[in-house]
């Protein structure tokens, strides 16, 4: 809004009301991190430390990687997540390529049915889509997590309006050299589109990391849950408020994408605006 | 040798079957995984069909009729609505006033855009179990920081007349965020020549600069981040499923969280059906207005 800079008054204002602010949206984080490393007696005593009396950080993580499945569930969370992103854009791609630059009967009509699944919500199609599962038996499966995402529309619109920024005449040239159009797709059009296609992949990963609502319904198998849902399997079946390895499972379903976050901090916040306003 | 309306023909032929060759497997995975399982809600929702039962009949509206019959689904819709209605201003007032204390300066500005964006993409499902730890009424930190200060307490989520308010603030936390960066885009978009007409004007301070350019400059966006937070906070489930269950005595049941125990606690297909198709209708017209939205916010720029 203003590039010169605040006189002082208002610049010590506008430091204390934010330094503020962001204590109070950060304080979940650090009192799950603290919690974290503090043992079982020590809950129901200290008030505000944030730091343990004695450190209990081992036996917490040592509890939370071992009694609960938790590395699987990370684990289930990379194969999951990976799988879909790199699905959906082996699909999205040629057929955002295929909107973008080629003419041919029934573009308007697929195109037109690429922005009606833009609006549907994923929750929506949930019933179907088990129902779906159910008959092909791919409910609690690897498979049955990663099918309803194999295609996203918003992947398809976000390259195709890449795809039309890049010039026909390149199109044309790699044409003259013999580059096949499945060749066009991946050796020119995706290497000129990589920003669009990694702002694709974080939101794609971010999304299905953090989905509960799908492998709520999709998978009972314990060995099967992604991060989200076992954690809260983990919270159902730890009785009391012994919270120490219970928080120090949920820091490390959170950690991967915050570290994630803190090192690409605006690819990471391009990626979810454009995503979250699709 | 051929003439360029020959090769041009020739191209568009390629063109024509390379376009569903390339289109198809996407093409194919739209219809049989959104568009055609969309369309089907529909027909089910005419049904009386249950999960795991060979047979069903067309039992025409009756299902809506039930639905707006049900006093239960009446109250989710309801605290549904309430819920929105505390989250979206929470959400769109707290992400304005940050954004313009944030872009008013350079210092700490990536840290602050940073922490304050933190909660939008952190797991809301592990971030949920540190809520209720937070929240917890002996030894939460909220309540002991309420006695120690000698105000009163409570028990957030188990009690019928906070737990609502309780969720909209864990969204407010989470969206606040959100709508801050959407604020930031709109900001860098203000053509500064307008902050020099202004001063011309003789709009010399802050307050002056906000009333007169700032806000009026930001009413698009405004109208989009709401919007757009209106959407997310119908989508609440993750908290719902988590902290409260819809209770208690169903003061925090939404329309998801119904949604999902219609059709996969009791499994009446049929009847969730009909509650997705409410869901879908709700979700459609404020996209919509969205995309109307979005189409007048580019014919402005």
């Amino acid at each position: 809004m203003s590039v010169r800079s605040l006189p002082w008054p208002a610049a010590v204002a506008r430091h204390s009301v934010l330094i503020v602010t962001a204590a109070l949206m950060l304080l979940p984080f650090v009192w799950m991190l603290s919690l974290s490393v503090k043992g079982p007696g020590e809950m129901f005593r200290s008030g505000f430390a944030l730091l343990p009396a004695h450190f209990h950080g081992l036996d917490n993580y040592r509890a939370a990687l071992t009694a609960a499945p938790l590395p699987r569930f990370l684990l289930n969370g990379v194969l999951v997540c990976g799988s879909i992103a790199i699905l959906q854009l082996l699909l999205c791609a040629p057929c955002a390529y295929a909107l973008a630059k080629l003419q041919f009967k029934g573009r308007g009509a697929l195109f037109a049915l690429v922005l009606l699944g833009l609006i549907i919500p994923q929750q929506v199609l949930a019933l179907p889509l088990f129902f779906i599962g159910y008959r092909l038996g791919l409910l609690d499966s690897y498979v049955g997590l990663i099918f309803p995402f194999v295609i996203s529309p918003f992947g398809i619109f976000l390259l195709r309006q890449f795809f039309r920024g890049i010039p026909d005449d390149i199109v044309h040239a790699a044409r003259l050299d013999g580059v096949s159009e499945l060749g066009i797709v991946w050796r020119i059009m995706a290497p000129m589109a990589q920003p669009a296609i990694i702002a694709f992949l974080i939101f794609s990963v971010v999304s299905h990391w953090n989905d509960l609502f799908w492998p709520l319904i999709a998978v009972r198998s314990e060995s099967l849950m992604p991060p989200a849902l076992g954690i809260v399997t983990f919270r159902d079946a730890e009785a009391g408020t012994d919270y120490g390895p219970l928080m120090a499972g949920a820091v490390l379903v959170v950690a991967p994408l915050v570290l994630a976050f803190l090192l690409a901090q605006r690819r990471f916040i391009e990626s979810l605006t454009l995503g979250g306003v699709k | 040798m051929t003439t360029d309306a020959q090769a041009t023909s020739m191209e568009h032929a390629s063109q024509s079957s390379h376009g569903w060759l390339l289109a198809g497997p996407a093409a194919f995975a739209l219809l049989a995984l959104i568009i055609l399982p969309a369309l089907s809600v529909f027909f089910v929702a005419l049904t009386d069909w249950q999960f795991g039962a060979r047979t069903f009949s067309y039992v025409g509206l009756e299902n809506y009729h039930e639905l707006f019959a049900d006093p239960d689904f009446y109250k989710s819709l309801r605290n549904t609505f309430v819920y929105v209605l505390i989250v979206v201003p929470g959400t769109v007032l707290t992400g304005l006033a940050i954004a313009l204390l944030v872009e008013s300066d350079r210092t700490l500005r990536t840290f602050y855009r940073a922490a304050h964006f933190l909660p939008f993409m952190a797991t809301l499902a592990a971030m949920a179990v540190a809520w209720e730890a937070l929240l917890h009424p002996t030894i939460g930190l909220l309540n002991q920081a309420l006695s120690d200060l000698g105000l009163p307490t409570a028990n957030w989520l188990r009690d019928p007349s906070t737990v609502l308010v309780t969720l909209a603030v864990i969204a407010i936390w989470k969206n606040l965020g959100f709508a801050m960066v959407l604020f930031m885009a709109g900001l860098k978009a203000i053509p500064r020549d307008l902050y020099d007409a202004a001063d011309v004007d003789g709009a010399v301070g802050a307050t002056d600069r906000l009333r007169t350019v700032t806000l009026p400059m930001l009413g698009p966006t405004m109208l989009f981040v709401v919007i757009v937070t209106a959407l997310r906070a119908l989508e609440t489930f993750d908290t719902v499923n988590i902290l409260t269950q819809g209770g208690p005595a169903r003061a925090s049941e939404m329309l998801l969280y119904t949604l999902y125990v219609e059709s996969f606690g009791y499994l009446q297909a049929g009847r969730g059906a009909a509650i997705t198709v409410v869901f879908l209708i709700i979700v459609v017209l404020l996209t919509l207005l969205q995309m109307r939205v979005m189409d007048r916010r580019v014919h402005y720029s």
